[in-house]
Order: structure tokens, then C-alpha cells, then sequence
């Protein structure tokens, strides 16, 4: 028991936390934009494969890492682009086109990748992201290790939580997006065009749900596989309802979530005789009973999966 | 074509499919002027206006403000040339603030901040300005209907509107609301404002329009002067034949159906009903009289199984049914003509046949199938009967006019012959024509024994139907006085919740 009180006291348990969970806070806010304008993503897992993929196979050819980020983004808004166009003008079930996406992606991923890169006894890798520590911050204990010796990505994932949230809740721009979550009808009235705002949260979502994908190719690990992106995607949907549609909250979730991962990776090595596969299982029972918990409060926002038409009553 | 029209529509035509919504409709709006917009349910009304406003496109013709043609099919245009429309089914965004609500859209999707501070003084002068009080940081959620609409028409100011277009914006409010909205308008229009309004109620377009446009079938069949013309006048241009309210006819009452003891029902920290009591007799009208939020819902509510009481009974035949489900509401007998028809009446997006026999689907099923030959048999036998108008048993029920809605509805409770039927603002939003029919509907159910309760904002209808009459304020009932013993002051109080008991019957 004492020794997995000490566990919490060590920097690097949460030095490793913030790095789980910097894929998580890209897929969440991405997932968030999304559904803030109405359009529920479940593109998201294969949003991510793809980001991982493009990511990765863009320094693999030669491009400095940012490029490969910027080439990440710009595949998750391709696939973006076609759930839009599916769920918003066609108005077709977002359910069944995010799954399709989900599929599209994961599957163009893998063999995209077989046809362009040769695969021996091992995948092959590249240089990543190495940390890189904040001058001055970093030399405060304890936080400047947990906080300011992070990998670039971590702490543009960190800066982004705080543009979304004031993008939404400040900008003409973030309002016309929450207002055609709610009413699409509303937003039109005002003179706006809900379909076109919707189209572009969605594929600013889905760029941003690939960055998620492309830091475990550039920063968490230096080679691409398939499953490596292990469901992540699924969390982030959950973790949108934990955080009742909020970016600040959303930062707690993802943060929460890498918490109990990163702990019962270091449990698993204290605590005996128990089989490991109850520590793997234990972030998602934990998750589960916290959306419990917190998703009954949530507000979700009243367009949500409605597809909106015009001209028609 | 007219000189000094600030507001001009010429030779508008607007098919639906096979159906001509709008057939070559020509209107002109002076500075400073309110007109009228008349018409049946389905005449075509909300659409001219949707044209206008730039949500439809026109098949054919033009709209001119000021002279300069309006781009057709975008609400920006029309906005910015200083056209506010107040739709007929709020456009609001219920989890946004007020403010959020009204400022959206007026500034560039590019800023990097917002004005709330410069927003908000404007919505407040905007207010005072207009006699229009609002709070900008409420929620749109938590106000009355009432508050609501100020909302909608300061969206409109906010933007500088100086042509408003309000559709039906009195079907939701008590008459007090609708007398002070209709003041406000007078004092805009005499700032200089040109307001065109529609509505079904004729006192209204009487004391409150300088001209009347009524609206048949798509095309424009009248136009009149306010001061030159009358209600009576006006409905029958509507219809195309005259139209009289039917009359109730004395006759017997028989024994009580619905006897309620001591309900009481509280909701939110407040009591919603508090120890109420009244019985309905067979073949008698029992009209429940108030000003909305009331209580009204949640007796509705509670009648049709959708609310438990915290405390005392409700019998029908001497049964208990405090404790019932909708389904053995059914079961038993119980009518119900919900108060929202949108939202619990009927579902939009099925076909009027599957709405005809959705609440007895046992009687049309065998073997876990649905007959379909005998639910559209079923269907077309009320289309014929209840004199739906614009469906067959396939027709998207969404398309429905609101009349012919309300008339579905009515003639699927109707024909099951019921002992009991709660009717909850039946004739909300209905047009003079479609009033009248669900009036005589219901006078003939009650010629035929059944024991109605109906709920209604309505004075006149209430008093017009009712052979009793209970107000209802605070969740607090009156006693029940007579119809014939009623006077509008009497009226009045009870429903501001003063009432003695001396005449009771
Ligand atoms: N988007 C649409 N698609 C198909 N038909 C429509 C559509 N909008 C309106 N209609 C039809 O056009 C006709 C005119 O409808 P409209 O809503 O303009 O009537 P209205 O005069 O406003 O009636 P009400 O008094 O009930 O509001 C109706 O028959 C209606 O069913
Ligand atoms: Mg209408």
C-alpha cells in the first residue's frame, strides 16, 4: 500500500501521465468541435490511424517532424471533409458514415503503408520528437519536470485546450458553432449558414483528432504498426461526455484517464500475484464508473445527431 | 410599381411538389404601416413570409425593399437590408444566453473577441426604447413564452429592422401579453417602423392593423382597409363561405365520469396543482379557464398518465386511475388531444395512417403484424369523416397544416367513442374555418354523452362550450360556477385567483 502511495509521488508518474494523454487532449478537442456543431464524429479511431500514418510516413520520406504534424492534419480534414459531406448535406446517419470513416481510414492507413514502405523483421523508424526542456521552467523541482520537459506536441496539445475553450466561449466564431449545436434553425435566422459552419468544425475537428494520431508516431514512438492507435479514438467520444462538452473539463478527463493508465503500469510492477490483465482493464472500469458519475449532469447540445435541411419544416 | 412602398412582393410563386403554396402573390408595405396577413391554416402564409425573409427561394417573382431587389434565398441579404421576421415557431437557442441569442451573426465570424460589453447596452436601450424588458444574461431555457417572444423581436431591432414580419406571434400568449405586444407595435410603427403581422384572431387584426391582406389557397383574395371592413367579413373571405361558432344546446347532464379529490402535484419547489377538485359529468363541458403556466400542463399531464399526484385521487366510473399509464388511459376509454400536437400529438415524420392507429396498434396488429389494409381503411375513414383536408392515409404527417393536424388528432379520440376526453387548448393556432369544426366535434361528442374536460386560454371558446367553468391559478381550482352566470370582469378576477364561492354548482 505505501509503496503505491510513493508511486504518486514521483514526478515521472506524472511526467508520463501528461504523455498519455497528449494524443487523448488532441482526439477530445477535435471530438468536441465536432459535436459542439451537431455532427457526433465516430471517425475518430480511423481519424487517427491515418494521422499516425501520414504523420509518420512524411518524416519517413524526408520531411522535418512540424511537416509531418502539418501533412497529419491535412489527411484528417480530407476525411473529415467526406463525413461532412455525407452527415451535413446529405444529411445521412452520422452513426453509420463515422463508422465508415472509421473503417475507410484505418484500412486506407495500413495499406497505404504496406504498398509504400518496405516492412523486414521490424518497422522501420524515424527520428522523433525529443523532449525539449523549457529554459528557466524546467529547472523547478518537481513541476518543471512533470510540467516543462515534455516532448513540442504535449505542449501545443496543452496550448490548444486553451485556445478552444476561448474560441468558444469568446469569439462571434466559437458562438455561431455552439448555436448551430443547438439550433441550427436559430443560426440561420440570424443569417449564417449552419451547413457551412458545420463543415468546417468538422474537418478543423478531424485535423486536430489527427494530430493525436501523429504524436504517437513522432513522439511517443518512432515507427507505425497497425492498432497502434488501441481504441484511443473510443475514449475520446467517452471522454466528451465526461467533460459535458467543455475543453477545461476535457483536460481533466483525458488527464484522469492517463492517471489510472500510467498508475497501473507501475502498480503492475509492486503488486503481486494479481493478474495484470485486471490492471489493464482497471483506467477503462475506472472511466466507465466516472461517466457514470459525472455524464448524468451533462448538457448535451440539443442538435446533436439531428441533421438539418433547409427549407424544409 | 407603388411609390413610398418600403416593402414590395411581386408575382411570388412557390410550388411544394404538386402543391402551389403560393400562386402569384403581389403585396405592398407603405412606411409606418401594419398589415394584416389572413388566412386558413396552410394558406400559404408562412411561406410568403419565409420567401421574403430569404429561407425559401422563390419559384417565381421578386421582393423589393426600398426599391432594390432582395437576392432570393438568403436571410443575410434580407437581414441586412433591414428585414426582421419573428417565425412562427421560435428560433432560439434554449441553452444560450438572451444576449448570445440576439448577437449572433451581427459581427464577423473573424474577430478575435466580442463586444459583450457594448451588446449589452444596446440590448438594454433597445428595451427601454421599446418597452421590451429582458434580462441579457438569462438563459433562453428558463423564460416564459412570453419573455421569449420580446427576444425574438429584439433579435430583430438589434439588427436594425426597420420592415418586422411577425408570424402568428400571439398563438402562444394570453391575451394581457398579446394587448401589450400589440401596443408596442403601435408605438413602433408610429416611430416609423412598417410591420407586417399575422395572426388567426380577428380582434386583433381589427384593433390592431391600418390594413388587411387575406390569403386563400395561395393567392391573395382580398384586401381591405382595417377601418372599412369586419370580423365577421373577414372570416368569411377567409373560408370562402361565412363561418359561425356553433352553439351549445341545453340538455341533460347525466352522472359524473371523472371525480378528482384533493389532487396536488408539486414540481420544482412549487406546488403545480394544490389539493384540486372537480368531476365531469357525462355529456357535460367542463371548461378550465387561466392564464397559461397555471397548472394547466400538469393537470393535462397528470389526466393523461403522464404525471403521478403526491396525494389525492382521481376515479373515472369509481375506478381509481391516479396511478395509470397511458396505455390503460387508452385502454379505458380516456381521450386525449395533448397540448403540444408537434411534440406529443403526433409523430411528424410518419404517415397519418401509422398516426391514426398508433395508440391502438393491438387492434390493428395480428400475430405481431401490423394490418396495414385495415389501419389505412381505418385512416381514410377519419380523413373522410373529421374532413382532413391535404392528406391521404400515406401523406407525411409533418405536412399537415395545424388544423388538419389538430382535426387527426381530435378523429382518432373521436372515433373510438370515448367516455372521457381531455382537450387541451384544442384550437391553439387554428384558423376560424378549422375552430369551428373542432367546436362542433366536440359538441357532438358531448351530445353523445362524453364527459369533456377542456383546458383553455381561450375565453370565448371556454365560455362558448363549457356548461361549467372552473379557473385555475397558482395550481389552485375555483369552484365551478354555471355558464350562463359569467360576466368578463367575474371572469377576470377568478382567473387573477379571486373567486368566492357563493354560486357554486
Ligand atoms: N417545406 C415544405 N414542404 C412541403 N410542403 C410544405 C412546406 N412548407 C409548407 N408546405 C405546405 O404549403 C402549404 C402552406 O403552408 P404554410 O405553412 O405557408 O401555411 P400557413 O398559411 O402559414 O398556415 P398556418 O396558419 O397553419 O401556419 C401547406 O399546405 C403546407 O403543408
Ligand atoms: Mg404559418
Amino acid at each position: 500500500m505505501m509503496e503505491a502511495f510513493e508511486i504518486l509521488t514521483t514526478a515521472s508518474l506524472w511526467a508520463a501521465v501528461l504523455r498519455i494523454a497528449t494524443p487523448l487532449i488532441f482526439g477530445v478537442l477535435g471530438a468536441l468541435i465536432c459535436e459542439r456543431a451537431g455532427v457526433l464524429n465516430l471517425g475518430i479511431e480511423g481519424i487517427m490511424t491515418m494521422g499516425a500514418m501520414v504523420g509518420w510516413l512524411t518524416v519517413y520520406w524526408g520531411g522535418d517532424l512540424w511537416t509531418g504534424l502539418a501533412m497529419a492534419v491535412l489527411a484528417g480534414m480530407v476525411m473529415g471533409w467526406v463525413h461532412a459531406m455525407l452527415t451535413v448535406p446529405l444529411g445521412l446517419s452520422q452513426h453509420v458514415s463515422g463508422l465508415g470513416i472509421t473503417l475507410l481510414a484505418s484500412a486506407l492507413s495500413y495499406y497505404l503503408y504496406r504498398l509504400w514502405v518496405e516492412v523486414g523483421d521490424l518497422p522501420p523508424t524515424i527520428e522523433p520528437f525529443l523532449p525539449w526542456a523549457v529554459p528557466f521552467l524546467s529547472d523547478i523541482p518537481f513541476v518543471g519536470e512533470v510540467l516543462f520537459t515534455q516532448t513540442p506536441p504535449t505542449y501545443v496539445a496543452l496550448m490548444l485546450v486553451g485556445v478552444v475553450a476561448w474560441m468558444l466561449a469568446r469569439t462571434p466564431m466559437g458562438l455561431a458553432l455552439r448555436m448551430t449545436g443547438e439550433n441550427p434553425h436559430a443560426v440561420e435566422a440570424q443569417g449564417l449558414n449552419p451547413v457551412r459552419i458545420r463543415i468546417w468544425a468538422v474537418m478543423v475537428g478531424s485535423g486536430i483528432m489527427a494530430l493525436g494520431g501523429a504524436f504517437l508516431t513522432t513522439a511517443a514512438f518512432n515507427s507505425f504498426f497497425p492498432g497502434m492507435v488501441q481504441g484511443r479514438g473510443w475514449i475520446c467520444i467517452a471522454l466528451v461526455v465526461f467533460a459535458s462538452w467543455r475543453p477545461g473539463k476535457a483536460l481533466i478527463g483525458a488527464l484522469l484517464f492517463a492517471l489510472f493508465d500510467a498508475f497501473q503500469l507501475r502498480l503492475q510492477t509492486v503488486v503481486e500475484g494479481v493478474p495484470y490483465q485486471l490492471f489493464l482493464m482497471a483506467p477503462y472500469v475506472l472511466s466507465i464508473v466516472a461517466l457514470i458519475l459525472v455524464a448524468r449532469r451533462a448538457r448535451v447540445p440539443e442538435a446533436l445527431m439531428q441533421p438539418y435541411r433547409r427549407g424544409e419544416r | 410599381m407603388n411609390a413610398g412602398a418600403v416593402l414590395e412582393l411581386e408575382g411570388i410563386t412557390k410550388r411544394f411538389g404538386a402543391l402551389v403554396a403560393n400562386d402569384d402573390v403581389t403585396l405592398s408595405l407603405q412606411k409606418g404601416e401594419v398589415l394584416a396577413l389572413l388566412g386558413e391554416n396552410g394558406a400559404g402564409k408562412t411561406t410568403l413570409m419565409n420567401i421574403l425573409f430569404g429561407h425559401y427561394a422563390a419559384d417565381a417573382g421578386e421582393v423589393r425593399v426600398e426599391g432594390k431587389p432582395l437576392p432570393s434565398g438568403k436571410p443575410r441579404a434580407a437581414i441586412a437590408a433591414g428585414v426582421g421576421m419573428v417565425h412562427q415557431h421560435f428560433t432560439l437557442a434554449g441553452n444560450l444566453t438572451v444576449l448570445e441569442n440576439i448577437v449572433i451573426g451581427s459581427e464577423s465570424l473573424w474577430k478575435l473577441g466580442m463586444d459583450r460589453e457594448g451588446a449589452e447596452r444596446k440590448i438594454r436601450a433597445l428595451s427601454v426604447q421599446f418597452g421590451l424588458p429582458v434580462d441579457p444574461a438569462a438563459r433562453i431555457g428558463d423564460l416564459s413564452v412570453g419573455e421569449r417572444q420580446r427576444v425574438e423581436i429584439l433579435k430583430a431591432l438589434y439588427r436594425d429592422a426597420r420592415i418586422l414580419i411577425l408570424d402568428e406571434p400571439t398563438a402562444v400568449l394570453a391575451r394581457p401579453e398579446a394587448e401589450q405586444l400589440f401596443t408596442i407595435l403601435r408605438g413602433m410603427a408610429q416611430g416609423g417602423l412598417s410591420i407586417i403581422f399575422i395572426s388567426h384572431k380577428l380582434h386583433e387584426v381589427m384593433g390592431a392593423s391600418d390594413r388587411v391582406v387575406v390569403l386563400r389557397g395561395g393567392k391573395v383574395v382580398a384586401e381591405r382597409a382595417t377601418g372599412q371592413t369586419n370580423a365577421a367579413e373577414l372570416a368569411e373571405l377567409m373560408v370562402g363561405r361565412a363561418v359561425a361558432r356553433p352553439k351549445r344546446a341545453a340538455h341533460e347532464v347525466g352522472a359524473p365520469v371523472v371525480v378528482a379529490e384533493g389532487l396536488s402535484v408539486s414540481s420544482g419547489g412549487g406546488m403545480a396543482l394544490d389539493r384540486v377538485r372537480f368531476e365531469v359529468r357525462a355529456g357535460e363541458i367542463l371548461g378550465i379557464v387561466g392564464v397559461s403556466g397555471n397548472g394547466q400542463a400538469m393537470l393535462g399531464r397528470v389526466l393523461s398518465g403522464l404525471a403521478r399526484p403526491d396525494a389525492g385521487t382521481i376515479t373515472f366510473d369509481g375506478r381509481d386511475i391516479s396511478r395509470i399509464t397511458p396505455r390503460e388511459a387508452v385502454g379505458l376509454g380516456i381521450g386525449r388531444v395533448p397540448e403540444d400536437r408537434h411534440a406529443e400529438g403526433v409523430v411528424g415524420d410518419l404517415a397519418v395512417w401509422e398516426n391514426a392507429v398508433l395508440e391502438r396498434l393491438r387492434d390493428f396488429a395480428r400475430w405481431g403484424f401490423v394490418r396495414r389494409r385495415a389501419a389505412e381503411a381505418h385512416a381514410a375513414g377519419l380523413i373522410a369523416r373529421f374532413d382532413i383536408r391535404g392528406a391521404g392515409p400515406a401523406t407525411r404527417t409533418r405536412l399537415l397544416s395545424g388544423g388538419n393536424m389538430q382535426k387527426l388528432i381530435l378523429g382518432r379520440n373521436l372515433a373510438a367513442g370515448p367516455r372521457f376526453l381531455l382537450a387541451n387548448q384544442p384550437t391553439r393556432g387554428l384558423d376560424e374555418g378549422a375552430i369551428a369544426a373542432v367546436h362542433q366535434e366536440l359538441l357532438m361528442a358531448r351530445a353523445e354523452g362524453a364527459a369533456i374536460l377542456l383546458i383553455s386560454e381561450d375565453l370565448d371558446e371556454a365560455v362558448g362550450l363549457s356548461d361549467r367553468l372552473q379557473a385555475i391559478s397558482k395550481g389552485r381550482l375555483s369552484e365551478p360556477i354555471a355558464a350562463e352566470a359569467v360576466d368578463a370582469r367575474r371572469l377576470g378576477l377568478m382567473m387573477a385567483g379571486v373567486w368566492e364561492t357563493r354560486d357554486a354548482v
